[in-house]
């Protein structure tokens, strides 16, 4: 089983893409078909190679348990992984992904789901002790670098990501995202130049809570990979986007930064910023820089980034992809044309484009304010 | 006079539908429900043609156009007049990033704010002036590599803070007129900047009477305080970039 697998080996993402993401700040759930629209109206950033969408809130049912979505090119991939989640997981419940056949999407792989957790006394704890986050994130990676066509989608409470080949409304109508509810939802629409669109390479990209979709190209992407592999991650799906759900689960998750300081990890200031802080802003700043060298994001990039406590919008340092922001009432909007948020919330309390490398942070439980412009107040 | 409701209506087929009215002759266009429709006016000729827009437009407003006026009353998306040749865009709203990308001649108005790199490789010659005139505020890298053309930072909410970045980085050409005087050390090294005088502020007056006209806003009220104009240092800000002097 264990073998180099994954023939798109040059996998890339310049170019187009367009983003979208929703959130209520007090869980109010909504259905698909805003976040449908909304990228829809973006339809032509995208060239019908990759579309895909997060939800979370989407399994309150489930809500204690990882909710793996698993894509099959082969049912005998789908015996072979199935075992080993029989033999290291409690399966609650599983089930095929609920999908229905659209005019457009007529090639399609295999999509299952599962509801699990991690057995306590499953074969690894023979070797080490691991918590069952860390479990679950070398499962992901056994998953899609030692299983021959088999790859997670997603694998985190309470959300999942749902994606393929085709345009993202026309994935929505694959998935029957109308019929889907959660409190936050992001959306791609992908435009791949370099390298066949594939189901797996299509955004979001995501590993326990975090996704992240992603319009631009991570030009640091070699840098970032080698660094990541020092810890433990398998870059199996080849594509550049991936990266950034790693860093950020590390830094996050692992490391315990803030999400702030995470962010300003991956679209640190220059230094000839940094030299004109003060004091212990500009040693913080120093030393992320220092120590975080290589997990700084270079290249064009926008993203959108999910988390089980809110949603992060972001541009590269000098602001090479498009990025708008509108608020009304306890939902936040991002998305890459202020079109598409107009077509889901056609008169905003207030509509602004994000600064370079200054993220915007809607958080859920205590209300946020989303506040024009940057939020790093140290 | 044709009004057309763009509601949910590729911009193929709102282009098409443009092109087509002036075409037999129809000189003053509505738009209705425009929301995303990219390229509208996309080289579109007629000095006498007039298009109003209701909704947001898509990216590359303008582009290539050469001669009809485009009348924005909502914000507009990015890349307003690409490479524009002749003509009038008014944007009533905020204009997103790269207004005016190689822009040739003509003008664009905005009475809003406009985001990074307004004016990027804008260019001018002989009787081809480009010129923008914002209303508010701009992003980071503002006349980037700029080549010919005016543009006008008004700053009309008259706040005191002037955040935007590497302004005029690589600009070689061209006049920037600002309505406020700033620390310029801080911001660029291939510029220098002047106190305006007589005959900067007769060649401005007309164009500021004009903004202030088509926005219906007085325009004592924009030139009731003193301009300054920044100058390129060098027609060639990086001639020793890779050499030495």
């Amino acid at each position: 089983m264990l073998r180099i697998k994954n023939k798109f080996n040059t996998e890339r993402d310049i170019s187009g893409c367009g983003l979208c993401g929703i959130i209520n700040a007090k869980r109010v759930k909504t259905n698909g078909s805003d976040i449908k629209k909304a990228i829809s109206i973006e339809h032509d950033r995208g060239n019908g190679l990759g579309g895909g969408f997060a939800v979370y809130g989407n399994y309150p049912d489930y809500a204690e348990l990882y909710a793996f979505h698993i894509m099959y090119d082969n049912l005998p991939a789908k015996t072979d992984v199935e075992e080993y989640l029989k033999n290291n997981f409690i399966i609650e419940k599983e089930e095929p992904i609920p999908t229905f056949m659209t005019s457009k999407i007529y090639d399609h792989p295999y999509l299952h789901r599962y509801f699990i957790k991690p057995k306590s006394d499953r074969p690894d704890k023979l070797f080490h002790e691991l918590g069952d986050d860390d479990f679950v994130v070398n499962s992901v990676m056994l998953i899609n670098q030692n299983y021959d066509g088999a790859y997670v989608f997603s694998s985190g409470k309470n959300m999942g990501a749902f994606k393929g080949v085709g345009y993202p409304e026309d994935i929505a109508d694959f998935y029957k995202l109308e019929e889907v509810e959660g409190y936050m939802w992001t959306a791609h629409n992908r435009f791949p130049t370099n390298t066949p669109g594939w189901w797996g390479g299509a955004h979001p990209f995501t590993l326990l809570d975090w996704s992240i979709v992603h319009n631009g190209e991570i030009s640091s992407y070699g840098i970032n990979k080698r660094y990541l592999e020092m810890y433990k991650y398998n870059l199996a799906l080849r594509t550049d986007t991936e990266v950034i759900t790693y860093i950020l689960d590390l830094l996050i998750r692992r490391h315990k930064l803030p999400v702030r300081l995470a962010l300003t990890v991956l679209a640190s200031p220059f230094y000839q910023k940094i030299d004109k802080m003060n004091g212990d802003k500009k040693e913080l700043f120093t030393a992320l820089r220092q120590i975080y060298g290589s997990a700084l994001l270079n290249g064009p990039f926008a993203i959108v980034f999910g988390y089980s406590n809110g949603m992060v919008a972001m541009n590269d340092r000098i602001k090479l992809r498009p990025l708008v922001a509108a608020a009304m009432g306890d939902f936040t909007y991002v998305a890459s044309e202020e079109a598409a948020i107009s077509a889901v919330c056609p008169s905003p309390d207030i509509v602004w484009s994000p600064k370079a490398g200054e993220p915007v942070i809607v958080e859920f439980e205590e209300k946020k304010i989303p506040q024009k412009g940057g939020l790093i107040s140290l | 006079m044709i009004t057309i409701d763009a509601a949910g209506m590729h911009y193929k087929e709102l282009n098409r539908l443009i092109r087509e009215g002036i075409g037999k002759g129809i000189k003053k266009f509505f738009l209705e429900n425009v929301n995303g429709q990219y390229y509208i006016g996309d080289g579109i000729k007629g000095d006498d043609v007039v298009i109003n827009i209701n909704g947001i437009p898509g990216n590359d407003l303008g582009v290539f156009m050469d001669g009809p006026t485009l009348i924005v009353n909502n914000n507009a998306q990015d890349n307003i007049g690409n490479t524009m040749n002749a003509g009038k865009i008014l944007i009533k709203g905020d204009a997103g990033d790269v207004v005016g990308y190689g822009m040739r001649g003509g003008k664009i108005y905005i009475l809003g704010n406009a985001g990074y790199r307004v004016g990027i490789h804008m260019k001018g010659y002989n009787e081809q002036l480009p010129i923008i005139i914002i209303g508010g505020e701009v992003g980071s890298f503002f006349a980037e590599y700029m080549a010919g053309g005016i543009i006008v930072l008004l700053g009309l909410n008259d706040s005191d803070e002037f955040d935007s970045e590497y302004f005029a980085s690589g600009m070689h050409g061209g006049t920037i007129y600002l309505r406020k005087k700033i620390d310029f050390s801080k911001y660029s090294k291939d510029v220098e900047l002047y106190e305006t005088d007589e005959n900067d502020m007769n060649f401005l007056k007309k164009y500021l009477i004009d903004y202030a006209d088509s926005f219906n806003i007085p325009s004592e009220e924009i030139m009731g305080k003193p301009f300054y104009k920044i100058v390129p240092s060098s027609a060639r800000p990086y001639a020793h970039l890779y050499t030495s002097a």
